[in-house]
């Protein structure tokens, strides 16, 4: 009975994670969440579905209660957190809730599989971030100056930034984390929403010369103090950010194309000057030669993605315990080698369809400040999903990111909570305004393609 | 339609302008993630077939509780290694042709070795017919793993083991228009069906080290082998014309202090540049050797693979040579008759060999030939390769023509009388210890039809005189090919 059990939902769940995938694009065929709601309350099937099915079959090999309470415990909150944006925000946008709670499904079913006790930690922790989260679209529809904070961004940045640097522990070569009474945060991922306003409220009203090369100091500043932390990833990260806000501020190709040319002098410069740069681009560019050091992990990610192929080995029959850091940087392995490439693709697709319905957001507001925030944070965010899958999977070097929401990570987590909370805002807020001025009907899918999202 | 766009406001253009920059940025992120999509789907299709197979890959165990391990299959299709069930419900791996096939098809039991470890996880990958492999799971069956196609060939490979008798050393043979490995033999050997049982014993014998595969991994003086090394670097040097060369051997050869001697003391008298080779004559060659430019002969060298890996996809012994702007007058001469410090493996030989056979082009080795899955559906297909070619084509001539002479009026005479094919070759007698009398046998030379097909390399360790030993083994084997 157990084999059967765990055979059947092996399959069925890559079967429901397809169908939810697929709804994910589906919703962009109507203009309107109205006409949208069937797809969302099947979503809201097939996300419980999957998670049942990865519980079920952990529950069938190791025949242990204990994952049945945990099952419970998760599923209750992770329904609470969908009716909760339901009835405190009935105007809020459901596909960045379901994706939300999705992407969490997904990072606690992997997270029990590989440790119980840190599925359990993490879940507290993500029923605490989305309760607390939940003011936050309130409070960026109603409060109306978040834009003239402008240096207090900029100073609370760069000053956690510098912090970092200077009282962290070094842990795998990075300065990343400071710790406080038994508590680790890393602070640069709380910077990176912090850095997207303070850039957008210094570009939104003035694009003079003067203006960008203040902008362009603050970020260089974020940047440096990073890469001497030696925290590459989110050095990248804020790099593509900010030159991706330059641009759209500016609509000066000529910055977006600096931008570029800057990105390979930037990675160059890296190479040459720090000996953990090279490191990492010798793993990349032939793991399996360096296999006992520099290219362990990647190979591990590799043997793990290859051995658990399109269909997966089935949860708990894989051996991700293998993988270093799986719970945190290489989870993508984890989840392609237990539930197989084919649920990994439709999980960077899920992300991708997040990432569009941000842009989406991004295109309806007129108020440069706003439309700023909502393109920085949905690039940061789908920046940092390419830079961890693309390192896991060996299609750039590592840059020891998380994935947001599956990853384990408290402040990974909670961060990426408040990102999702504050573009669900911005969401609400742009409903208000579309009521107020009743803008005439926005372009039909077919004509317009990433010009999509209505609200009326 | 047109007027109201005409009236819209200055703001509302504005907002349109820069929502083309925000369309942009996300055309370029869905680039991004199509290419990784993309570059992922790939990988799981074809890259990781060969990456999940490196040893550091620790999911053997978990992966045989679920699927049967695959056969292993020679070029003719006769099982080599395959998985029986016993009475209990359990499975064994089972090895027809038990000691024959020992090194190079390997063993799954104890770790692994052979085509058993270069292919762990293809034989352990099931790529059947999906209906049925979810049936399988349903019904808790195992599934049948992918079964490897390898490019030995059974008659050669008996003929080989046969040949070798209870010698200690190793037989390799290639197709030179290929690459395919027909045959590897290494002695002295194991049975694989037994592994378990004299695990300990195999691996504290030292002395003859069973376990190791000498074929591949063994280094060894190269020995008289090496004057075709020698004899390549002086036609360069000459452009490829040794007409004039002549030389008077009187049994030993002294230049600045240094003194080389004849094989068993011979005195070969006078003798040109392929007399020279053909006879093996120490003397001679030390005398061509002190000729030579060694910075050339290091660049040689480096090209003949020296120093460096082969191109094979299994693992195998760097081949050695100290040669360099600096060597003594000494070295120069004891490594140009192949003492020294030179080393080389019998398979790096055999590619060398191989090389000149195909008019200098190098084809890359390769021991698997095809991937079939449970229901002889060609899941992978392995094609030819040329590697480089090795060799410039001007000089091959030259050197086929005085291997041939080897069998025809040298060293390797005793192998002159074939049916339907001829052999060229050189012998070899390499010295190893500080006892003169004892020398390890070499044989590395090809057989034509109408032009070179296959190369054998045999190397027998203290068997005496390469062209009485090593040769008539080598000849078993092209036998085996031809018949």
């Amino acid at each position: 009975m157990g084999r059967i059990i765990i055979e059947v939902s092996r399959h069925v769940i890559i079967i429901c994670m397809c169908i939810y995938t697929f709804q994910c694009f589906a919703v962009f065929r109507y203009s309107n969440e109205y006409d949208r709601k069937g797809i969302y309350i099947r979503q809201n099937f097939f996300m419980i579905m999957v998670h049942f099915l990865g519980f079920i079959s952990l529950y069938a090999q190791n025949q242990d209660i204990k994952y049945f309470k945990a099952y419970l415990i998760q599923q209750i909150g992770v329904l609470a957190i969908l009716i909760a944006y339901r009835l405190i925000y009935p105007r809020a946008n459901a596909l960045i809730v379901n994706n939300m709670c999705m992407l969490i499904t997904i990072g606690l079913i992997m997270l029990t599989r590989i440790s119980y006790s840190r599925a359990m930690r993490q879940f507290s922790i993500v029923a605490a971030s989305a309760a607390l989260t939940l003011v936050v679209p309130f409070l960026i529809s109603k409060v109306r100056f978040f834009e003239k904070f402008k240096w207090a961004y900029v100073a609370a940045g760069i000053l956690s930034l510098a912090a970092v640097l200077a009282f962290s522990s070094v842990i795998n070569g990075s300065r990343l984390n400071i710790t406080i009474s038994n508590h680790t945060f890393q602070p640069s991922e709380f910077v990176k929403i912090v850095f997207v306003f303070a850039t957008a409220s210094i570009l939104a009203r003035k694009h003079d010369i003067k203006t960008v090369m203040i902008s362009a100091v603050v970020a260089a500043v974020h940047v440096l103090i990073l890469v001497a932390s030696k925290d590459l990833g989110s050095a990248v990260i804020f790099f593509v950010v900010y030159f991706a806000m330059l641009y759209v501020a500016t609509a000066n190709l000529l910055y977006y194309l600096s931008g570029f040319l800057f990105c390979f002098a930037g990675c160059f410069a890296g190479y040459k000057l720090f000996s953990h740069v090279r490191v990492r681009v010798t793993a990349f560019l032939d793991p399996f030669s360096n296999i006992t050091d520099a290219g362990y992990q990647i190979a591990q990610s590799l043997f793990a993605i290859g051995t658990g192929g399109w269909l997966g080995m089935g949860i708990g029959q894989g051996a991700p315990g293998n993988i270093p850091v799986v719970a945190a940087d290489f989870i993508f392995a984890a989840i392609c080698e237990e539930l197989g490439v084919i649920f990994g693709m439709c999980l960077i697709l899920l992300c991708f369809s997040c990432f569009v319905m941000f842009m989406n957001i991004a295109m309806k507001f007129e108020d440069p400040f706003f439309k700023l925030v909502a393109l920085g944070l949905a690039v940061s965010y789908i920046f940092q999903v390419f830079l961890t899958v693309g390192g896991v999977v060996k299609f750039i070097p590592l840059t020891g990111v998380t994935l947001p929401f599956v990853s384990y990570g408290g402040t990974s987590v909670a961060v990426t909570c408040l990102v999702f909370a504050i573009i669900q805002g911005l969401y609400i807020e742009k409903g208000q305004d579309n009521r107020k001025t009743k803008v005439p009907k926005a372009v039909d899918f077919k004509t317009e393609k990433l010009d999509i999202v209505n609200i009326d | 339609m047109r007027s109201r766009t005409d009236k819209k406001p200055k703001k509302d253009r504005q907002k349109i302008k820069s929502n083309r920059e925000i369309s942009l940025i996300t055309y370029v992120f869905l680039a991004l993630f199509v290419a990784l999509l993309i570059y992922l789907g790939y990988f799981t299709q074809v890259t990781s077939r060969t990456v999940i197979n490196n040893t550091y890959n620790k999911r053997q165990a978990l992966l045989e509780s679920r699927i049967v391990r695959g056969d292993i299959l020679s070029r003719e299709g006769n099982v080599l290694a395959t998985t029986r069930s016993d009475n209990d419900g359990g499975y064994y791996r089972l090895y027809p042709y038990r000691n024959t096939f020992a090194h190079v098809v390997g063993y799954s039991t104890h770790g692994v070795l052979g085509v058993e470890a270069l292919e762990n996880y293809t034989l352990l990958s099931c790529d059947g017919n999906i209906v049925k492999r979810v049936s399988n799971d349903l019904k808790g069956r195992k599934n049948h793993g992918d079964n490897v196609w390898t490019t030995l060939d059974t008659a050669m490979q008996e003929a080989a083991y046969d040949a070798m008798d209870d010698r200690r050393g190793a037989v390799v043979a290639m197709n030179v228009k290929t690459g395919e490995i027909l045959c590897a033999i290494s002695k002295p050997d194991f049975d694989p069906n037994d592994i378990m049982g004299h695990w300990d014993t195999f691996n504290e014998d030292t002395v003859n080290s069973p376990l190791l595969n000498r074929a591949f991994l063994g280094s060894y003086p190269p020995g008289s082998t090496f004057k075709i090394v020698t004899a390549l670097e002086y036609l360069k040097e000459h452009n490829g014309n040794v007409s004039d060369y002549g030389f008077e051997c009187t049994g030993s050869f002294e230049y600045k202090g240094s003194v080389i001697s004849c094989y068993n003391e011979q005195v070969h008298g006078w003798l040109n540049f392929d007399d020279s080779f053909a006879k093996s004559c120490n003397s001679s060659f030390a005398n061509i050797s002190s000729q030579l430019d060694k910075e050339e002969l290091e660049n040689t060298l480096d090209s003949l693979l020296f120093n460096k890996p082969l191109p094979l996809p299994f693992k195998h012994s760097i081949g050695y040579s100290d040669i360099s702007k600096d060597s003594s007058t000494d070295d120069l001469l004891q490594t140009g008759i192949g003492q020294g410090r030179t080393l080389i493996s019998p398979i790096h030989m055999l590619m060398i060999t191989s090389a000149i056979a195909n008019d200098g082009i190098l084809m890359k080795p390769y021991i698997v030939s095809r991937i079939e899955n449970a229901d002889k559906g060609v899941i992978r297909k392995i094609r030819p390769k040329q590697y480089t070619e090795l060799i410039d084509s001007k000089y091959t001539d030259g050197l086929k023509k005085m291997m041939r002479e080897v069998v025809v009026n040298g060293t390797a005479k005793r192998v002159l009388d074939t049916e339907g094919y001829s052999i060229s070759g050189k012998t070899g007698s390499a010295e190893y210890s500080s006892d003169k009398s004892l020398s390890h046998a070499w044989f590395t030379g090809y057989a034509e039809r109408d032009e070179p097909e296959i190369a054998v390399t045999v190397i027998v360790e203290g068997g005496g005189s390469g062209g009485a030993v090593a040769a008539p083994i080598a000849k078993r084997v092209f036998d085996a090919y031809y018949k």
